[in-house]
């Protein structure tokens, strides 16, 4: 692999989506997620579609020509539903997917909306049955009369076929809303956590779930905190994590009890209590938290920063990177536009050398932890030449700006890119910008 | 911030070093806070208590009774039909009668992603 984050260049290799600025609804893109293998790329949308691309086999002649991801499956996953009891419009929008590993020759994903999961089997077609004896080509049955011979039927080739079909659909757990999935390294379980709750489920078993964390409190005008995401361990199957609105993370062992409402380690970093201002809190609240691969660090994002932890040290993170300090004299504006309460996704590269998380004005970040360096870069449409490289991109927080700097005051608030994924192996990596999947690779010298 | 564009990056530090750097920053949240409680007299005193998160627990709910809706046309005689008066950041309460007008529009057909096109 090349050589990570700060000396890396990142080109532009493809872009997915209408170029029109007039976005229906149901097109903004809400989750974007390689499988194991980063062969295959989802995507999920606030109209309950997935869409699958897959990644072709690299022409060996050019090497410069990477290989591309095309399109490999779509389907609509959700639907939008009405819960009468309780007046509620259930969204169909995907809040999460989750690929499984892959075991035969399908693929499996898990994909969820605020109220239901659902597994899905991706399968491919490429043969189908020819030579019926009582049926003709186009399906019609033939006069029995009119068969004078037998023949064995074949299988012969045809164009490749994939298909989508649910398999298992897990309803009816959750009272609240759905914000993370997370497939436990058991291969056999998984966990969904919604505001409130974190439900633990067998693949196999649709009808049960265990409850595993509840911090409903017996009177709701004494809720103060709320579950923001949680995940399993990569490689421990018994420990998962949560987070919190209010920056705490909390590290749960499930054989230490059925209900695992007292945590085994509790991660915060203290705040001097005179340094709160109206906003610390909401700005403090964990938007995702995500295990490094090799299991030893996780990575949390709140408003402005990504810190990394390490499990073994809960009372401060080891490292902390500002994302957008600019935005810290804008809060005011930022809580009336609601924008301090988007929620920013982070990813690891395949080797947790590098983190990278989205910001607004369609501008993304890359830390680089070993070597200190950090880049942030603009996923557009004016740089999508092919293998064109991106240009570095700076704020000026304020006084005099620089040429090719873009004043804080200038950034464009509704383009924010809240869901980026790297690919587990290779520097590939895919961003989601409103309604666009912008896919960049490192330059193959 | 650095002049690079590309910055070498120290990770911050413990809370130690860097209290100017604190300062700094808790002054710039607390103008911001005043600008806010400027603008809004009101606002509650737990920002990030249970108003905000209640809030967020209900997103989505809408009421729609007919049996309300046609008793409030019913006693309405010589006046115009009740209408609808937007909601905006305030929870729907009991006495605001919802009407056909309030209920989100029928949803388009479902088509295909643009993404696959």
């Amino acid at each position: 692999m090349a050589a990570p984050g700060g000396d890396m260049q990142w080109c532009f290799s493809q872009v997915k989506g209408a170029i029109d600025d007039d976005v229906a609804e149901a097109d903004i893109i809400s989750t974007v997620e390689f499988n194991h293998t980063g062969e295959l790329l989802a995507t999920g949308d606030k109209g309950g579609r997935v869409v699958i691309f897959q990644q072709e086999i690299e022409n060996k002649n050019l090497p410069q020509l990477r290989s591309e991801y095309n399109v490999y499956s779509t389907f609509q996953s959700h639907e939008p539903e009405f819960d009468y009891l309780k007046s509620l419009e259930i969204e169909e929008k995907i809040n999460k997917i989750r690929w499984l590993p892959q075991k035969n020759a399908a693929q499996f994903l898990l994909s969820t909306n605020d109220k239901t999961i659902k597994l899905w089997k991706i399968s491919e077609r490429d043969k189908r049955p020819d030579g019926y004896n009582l049926k003709e080509d186009d399906g019609r049955c033939k006069d029995p009369n009119s068969i004078t011979s037998l023949r064995v039927p074949v299988l012969i080739p045809m164009d490749l076929m994939v298909e989508a079909s649910p398999r298992r659909v897990f309803a009816n757990a959750h009272t609240y809303h759905i914000n993370s999935v997370s497939v436990n390294s058991d291969h056999e379980t998984y966990l969904s956590a919604d505001d409130l709750r974190i439900n633990l489920w067998h693949l196999e078993i649709t009808d049960r779930s265990f409850n595993i964390v509840d911090i409903k409190p017996a009177n709701m005008e004494e809720l103060t905190e709320v579950i923001t995401a949680a995940e399993f361990h990569p490689h421990q199957c018994n420990t998962f994590v949560y987070s919190s609105s209010k920056g705490i993370i909390r590290l749960c062992d499930m054989r230490e009890s059925a209900l695992c409402d007292r945590h085994t380690k509790l991660f915060e970093e203290p705040e001097d209590p005179s340094n709160r201002s109206f906003f610390s809190e909401i700005i403090s609240s964990i938007s995702d938290v995500k295990f490094s691969h090799s299991g030893r660090y996780m990575m949390t994002r709140d408003y402005l920063s990504v810190k990394i932890w390490d499990l073994n040290m809960e009372n401060r993170p080891v490292e902390t990177y500002q994302v957008h300090e600019y935005l810290r004299s804008k809060l005011c504006s930022l809580y009336e536009n609601d924008c301090i309460f988007d929620k920013f996704e982070c990813c690891w590269n395949g080797n947790d050398s590098v983190v990278m998380t989205g910001s607004y004005n369609n501008f993304f970040r890359m830390f680089d932890r070993s070597q200190r360096r950090d880049v942030m870069l603009e996923a557009s449409r004016e740089n999508s030449k092919p293998m064109q490289v991106l240009k570095p991109r700076k704020v000026c927080a304020g006084g005099k700006r620089k040429k090719d700097e873009i004043s804080v005051d200038s950034l464009d608030f509704n383009k924010k890119i809240l869901h980026t994924a790297w690919h587990p192996q290779d520097n590939i990596i895919a961003v989601a910008t409103t309604n666009n999947l912008y896919i960049f690779q490192d330059k193959i010298n | 911030m650095s002049e690079e564009n590309v910055e070498a990056l120290t990770p911050e530090e413990a809370p130690e070093d860097g209290t100017e750097v604190q300062e700094a920053i808790i002054n710039l949240e607390k103008a911001e806070e005043a600008k806010l409680k400027a603008r809004y007299p009101n606002l509650g005193h737990k920002p990030g208590g249970s108003d905000l998160l209640r809030k967020r627990l209900q997103k989505g709910q809408k009421y729609f009774d007919s049996g309300d809706y046609n008793m409030a046309k019913a006693k309405i005689t010589n006046k115009q039909l009740p209408t609808a008066v937007a909601p905006e950041k305030s929870e729907i309460t009991g006495d605001h009668i919802p009407t056909p007008q309030d209920l989100p529009p029928r949803k388009p057909p479902l088509v295909a992603s643009k993404l696959a096109g």
